[in-house]
Parts: C-alpha cells; structure tokens; sequence
C-alpha cells in the first residue's frame, strides 16, 4: 500500500510525504508514485501519530464502559497510533496472562498499537508486589506499572516497586494520593468545596506522594512518572526534582488544561474526576509546567463509563473523563493557540516523550525516511463542536460536550495503513 | 423561581416575601379550623432517603393544611433499598404526578441533580442534603429571629448572630450565613479551626476560634449552637477535637457563658441537641431558648414555601 501525501506541512514548512511498506519512504516538495493513493493536504500539518501514556480501556471485564475495540476505534479518532492500557481491569492485569490477553485484544482490533500496562501491586491492593518481572518478559513486554486509580501509599513497597524494575528497565507510574487524606473527598478542597458541601480533597494529599516519590527515586537511583499531576504545588515538587537530578517524568491530562473547580456548582457528575478539577491558578501553572518541560507529556486518562454511572446524583457517580477523541484539539486550544508553545513541543509533549517513557519502539518518531509511517493530519484551522454521542468511544462522558474546538484530526496511518480517512475510521 | 434549592436562591425581596407568607400562614393556624383550600388538587411528595421525623412531619403538616394530597417516600423498605437510582425513584413519582418533590438526601446536590436533570417537572425543594444546605431550617430560623428581634419590627439588618459549633457538617450554619447575609445581619461562626470548611473566608461572615471572645466583645442578639454531628466524625476519618470534655468546655453553651449573655440574647438550636455536649439543659430549656418555637414556625414556614412556589409567586430566577 502507498500513499502520496501532497502539500503537508511538517515542522516549518510545505512538502510531501510518500508512505510506502509501512514506512516513511520519501519526504520533499514535488514527489509522484503512480501507484499511489493520492491525498491533497493543503492546509493540513502531519505529526507522529499520538502516543498516549494513560488509557482506560476496560477490558476485560468491564465491557459495558468500554471494550478494547471501542478504546482503539476513540483513539484513532484521535490522532493516536498507540496507547498504554491501564490495569485496573477485571481481573486486573496483575499477571502475564492478563497483559498478554490485553496485547492480543489490541492487535485483532487493529486501529493502533496497544501497550499493557501492568499492575505495582497484585489486585492493585498496595499490599504485595504483582509479578512484575513476568510482565516484563511476557510478549507483552510491559515497561510501565501502576496501580492507577489507586495509591502504592507504602513508602516501603514504593521503594521496592522502584528498585525491582531498574532490572528491566521499567517505569513506576504512580497515582499520587494519600488515601488518608482524601478519604470520601468528592472534588477539590477550597472555596467551592465549601459551598457546596461536598467533602474537599486537598492538594497536599497529591503533593506530599510526590513529595516523597521523587525522594525515593532520587534514593535508589530509579524512574518514576507522575501520572495526572493537576496542582501548581505538585509542578513546582516536580521542577525541584529536575532540577536535583532525579529521573522523574510526569503528565498532565487535557482536562486539567482547560477546566476548573468551578464547574462542579451545577453537580453534574461528568465533571467528576480523579485527580479533581483544580482552581484557575492550578490550571495556569500546569499549562506553564508543560510549556517549560517540568510536565513531559499530555495524557489523555480516558475514562469511559456506562450512561447509569453519570446520570446519578454528585456522590454517587463514577470518577473519569472520556478524553481520546478530544486530546489533540484542547491541547492545541490551550497551549498552541495561546502561544504558549509551538507544534513541535505539542509533538514532544503528545508522541516523542510518551513513547520514550513507556520505552516504545516505533512511534514518537519524526516524519523522516525509513521511519515507521505512524502518523497524524490535523486540520488546525477547522472548528467543531464536540458532540459525545458522534465519538467512537462507548463512553458519553465527556466535560467538553458542547464546547466549540479548534483543530480536527482528518487522517491517522499506523504503519502506512489508514486507519482514519476524512475524519472517519476506515475498516483495517 | 421554581425551586427552593439554596438559601442562595432568594435575594432579599424574595426572603422577606417568603417571611411575610409565613407570618399570614402563622396567623390561620391559631384559628379552631386550621386547614386552607390553598393547594387542593395538587400533589406533594416527600422524597426522604434519610430519616428525619422531625423535618418530614413539618413539611407534611404543611403540606395537608393547605389541602394538598402528601406522599410520603422514604428510602427504608422502598425501592431504594433494593438498588433504584435517584433518577427512576424520581421518574416514578412523576408519573404519579408529583407537583412539588420535598427532598432530604445524604448526598449534597442531590436535590439540585433533580431539579436540572430533567427526572421531574415538578419544584423541587431542598429538606437538607448531606452537609451542603437546609434552605427551610434558614427561613425558620429568620423568622424565629424577626419575632424576637428589634422588638420584632421584622427587620434584621444589622442584627448580629453567632453562630457556634460543628461547621463543618453543617447544612444549617451555610443556609443561615447565606441568609442572615441577604437580610442585613452580620454573623460570625466560632468554632475549632477543625470544623470550619477550608475556603469559609469566602463566606459573607467572620470566623472566630474563641466562644468566651466573641460572645464578650460581639453582645450578640441570638446565639446559634449547631449539633456536634458525631455521626460525621467516626475513628476513620479523624478526630476533630480531642474529647466531648473538652469540646464542652471550649464551645458548649452552659451556665457561664449564658450569664455573659445580654438580657435580651435568645439562645437558638435546630435540634436534635446534645444535652451536655454544645448545650446544657440549663440553656436549652431557658427562657432565652426559642428552640421549641423554631420547631412550631417550621410548619408555617414551610406553607408559605410550598403555597408561593406552587402558585407559581416567588420572585427570582429559575434556580
């Protein structure tokens, strides 16, 4: 299969793309192939297809909020050519049949590459050390491990998860949360919290995990990822740690860019996340970690839900956000179009230093020859409107329902092969 | 104004109205016959997921003297208890054709997930949910104040009110800040620093830690003591003060701090009480207490809720 992909901008400038045997065969202005399928891109920007650290994709076991097909089917809606699975399955991907089962799931639905990611501990419980080095040698190959949705609030079985995986090269992603602190917490603690009567949920149970993570990495030498980092004190925890020297990277989801506390006045449960919306200064300092690089990478944390576990009162309901299909077009709303950063970091922040995180071969690479042609086509000028029940996704659970975007994703390739074409997916 | 879900949702005309209503409702109730044809043909239904005698006998007292036909639902042996959501609990009652839903819920902003969800047509009327706001008990309380206060011409500008204790917890100490504020009253709550919310500075009132202070420096009018909710404040989630001793001593209302009082201070509590924890028996059966008053204006106050809203004549916003 081969594709000529004309008038394209890539970085700076105009030229075209000849995608052929699954790789970036040629890049210049004015290339032809007679037996390629021939795209006019004119006024569209190609990027290396997304890579996104943090997905939730359900299955097995929850098919009713998502099934792997529906996840991969959203996320080449949305720009994305791999995604890292989370474990916090049913069972959880605690073993190497599990990731495996997940790995295989991916590869027949075919829409893009999907990484498992196993969990730190067994049944996420933070009690006993999952077997992680089995999970590293499976087929699956994992390199990431977290407990999401949960807290390894142990410091000393975080130390132990820390310094198990520098065998292999693996990455702990921790959800930092204190439980302690945040023991019926239903959004964020502050002013609104207080209205409202909901019971609030501190920054400092956020910041004090990572507080004490970076200083277990830095202590035994090892990596570790912050996932959905959401407040200025935990970004400037971060930064600090950089600048120590500690292996640290952490991420930031779109939501956390764009949305605040203040939305929760109306108790609609689709505002209800975890980590919680913040406030309008948490906002601007993570936009400003993520312009500046103390946030690596955009995660997206999808979190699909069956309609039942949002149309319920505040309490009651489901934490998580749909996010896939979304991704690409709140990043460029609130870091691009701001000025705050340019396409080049957005393709660091949302493909190059995810892939590199979760040690991925193959994606995050820039558009040059013999590459592998994992790639994205976004019109940046395009406005839509999000509408939750057009996505691809099983869930309905998005905050930016309504919302006018900039930015639409027209054409995602994995490996040369079209798996989005006009903004539509295409059968593999 | 379609529903009564926040103390927030009346400015000061819409209070005062409300009060006034309550006044002329106050009035038949001391005649032989009792019951007005206000409400006939329509239909209320009291939605209590949570037991409270008190609160849903008064609404429905409320409710049958001015001849409306009450539903009583209650979460205990329903439905409810055998997994039904809050939305086909309140689908069902709209089939039935409930006019007006009256609801008490542990969890906060239930009442407003009713209200805007599209589950029902009917107004909504908040009875208390979770620690959020009691809207009811607040106008209860005002007009418990009105009659006692500035000789009760009615007007509580400048009136000040502390109101003391478990803050936190409390659904009744935000519906009354928000209030009191939009009658003109100043208020300040005093309790320990660990039962005031985080972000109370952005509530229309002071804060204090110290009763002994507040009480000498302020000559309150009416002083407020909320229940210490204990059921809010089990081993798992934190001690908020060291022990009912101490929390006595501190912020309990007992003999000595009701002789700092002014002469013409009432003492007010929304009950149930804790006899020996915020408040002696000394001062809740005083002459100052008004707290069996509040109860009786509870059902006066919450007719002229039910009528106005229902006859479609409170003024304000579609909260």
């Amino acid at each position: 299969m081969k594709t000529l992909i004309q008038n394209v901008t890539v970085g700076g400038g105009q030229t075209d793309l000849l995608l052929a045997d699954g790789v970036v065969a040629a890049v210049g202005p004015g290339l032809s192939a007679d037996d390629a399928t021939v795209l006019d891109a004119t006024g569209l920007r190609a990027l290396p297809g997304l890579v996104d650290l943090h997905t939730h994709l359900r299955e097995p076991g929850r098919e009713d909020a998502e099934t792997v097909e529906s996840g991969t089917r959203s996320a080449a809606r949305g720009g994305y050519t791999s995604v890292f699975a989370m474990a916090n399955t049913l069972p959880v991907a605690d073993t190497a049949g599990v990731v495996e089962q997940v790995q295989r799931l991916g590869e027949e639905a075919g829409w893009v590459d999907v990484r498992p990611v196993g969990a730190v501990t067994v049944g996420l419980a933070g009690q006993q050390l999952a077997e992680l080095g089995a999970m590293a040698d499976s087929r699956a190959a994992v390199r990431v491990f977290s407990d999401d949705g949960h807290c390894v609030s142990d410091a000393v079985l975080m130390r132990r998860a820390l310094e198990y995986v520098k065998a292999f090269d693996g990455v702990i992603a921790q959800h930092a949360e204190e439980p302690r602190l945040t023991e019926g917490a239903q959004m964020n603690e502050g002013t609104v919290s207080a209205v409202l009567g909901l019971r609030g949920w501190p920054s400092v149970a956020e910041e004090a995990v990572i507080a004490r993570d970076v200083l277990l990495a830095d202590h035994v030498g090892s990596r570790l990822h912050v996932c959905h980092l959401s407040t200025r004190g935990s970004v400037e925890i971060v930064r600090w740690a950089k600048q120590r020297g500690v292996q640290v990277t952490a991420e930031v989801t779109p939501h956390h860019l764009l949305l605040t506390d203040e939305l929760v006045r109306g108790y609609d449960p689709v505002y209800k996340v975890n980590p919680p919306l913040r406030t309008q200064a948490d906002v601007e300092a993570v936009r400003e970690g993520l312009a500046d690089g103390t946030i690596d990478i955009v995660a997206t944390d999808h979190a699909p839900h069956p309609v039942e576990a949002k149309d319920c009162e505040w309490s009651a309901a489901a934490m998580g956000m749909t996010g896939l299909e979304t991704a690409l077009s709140v990043v460029q709303h609130t870091m691009v179009d701001t000025g705050l950063m340019g396409w080049d970091t957005l393709v660091d922040r949302m493909s190059s230093a995810p892939a590199r995180i979760g040690r991925l071969a193959g994606h995050g690479l820039p558009l040059e020859v013999g590459n592998p042609a994992n790639l994205v086509l976004v019109d940046p000028a395009a406005r839509w409107t999000v509408d939750p029940a057009a996505m691809a996704t099983a869930g309905r659970n998005s905050p930016f329902r309504g919302m006018e975007l900039p930015g639409k994703v027209v054409a995602t390739f994995l490996r040369g092969r079209p798996t989005v074409l006009d903004s539509e997916l295409v059968t593999p | 104004m379609r529903h009564l879900l926040s103390a927030a949702d009346l400015d000061r005309d819409a209070a005062v109205h409300v009060l006034d209503v309550a006044e002329e409702m106050a009035a038949t109730q001391r005649r032989v016959v009792k019951k007005l044809p206000t409400l006939r043909g329509r239909t209320v239904v009291n939605l209590f997921f949570e037991d409270s005698t008190r609160t849903r006998t008064s609404f429905e007292a409320a409710a049958k003297r001015l001849s409306a036909d009450v539903i009583n639902f209650s979460a205990k042996g329903s439905s409810v208890s055998k997994g039904e959501s809050l939305k086909d609990t309140a689908l069902t009652l709209e089939a039935m054709g409930a006019d007006a839903v009256v609801v008490r819920h542990g969890s906060s902003g239930a009442p407003h997930r009713l209200a805007h969800a599209g589950w029902t047509r009917g107004a909504v009327v908040n009875a208390g949910d979770g620690t959020h706001e009691h809207p009811t008990q607040a106008l209860l309380d005002a007009y418990t104040m009105r009659r006692h206060l500035r000789g009760g011409t009615g007007d509580l500008a400048g009136a000040k009110v502390v109101v003391v204790g478990d803050v936190l917890h409390s659904r009744v100490a935000r519906s009354n800040v928000l209030l009191l504020h939009t009658l003109g009253a100043h208020v300040t709550l005093v309790a320990p620093p660990t039962l005031l919310p985080v972000g109370v500075e952005a509530w229309p009132c002071e804060t204090s830690h110290d009763l002994d202070a507040t009480l000498l420096r302020g000559e309150p009018d009416a002083v407020m003591m909320l229940r210490v909710q204990a059921e809010r404040m089990d081993a798992s989630k934190g001690s908020f003060f060291p022990s009912a001793r101490e929390y006595s001593r501190r912020y309990g209302l007992g003999r000595e701090r009701l002789g700092m009082l002014p002469d013409d201070t009432i003492v007010m509590h929304p009950g149930p009480m804790n006899r020996g924890l915020e408040i002696s028996a000394e001062a809740a059966d005083s002459v100052r207490s008004t707290i069996v008053e509040q109860v009786g204006n509870g059902v006066a106050v919450r007719m002229a809720v039910l009528y106005l809203l229902l006859a479609g004549e409170l003024p304000g916003g579609d909260a």
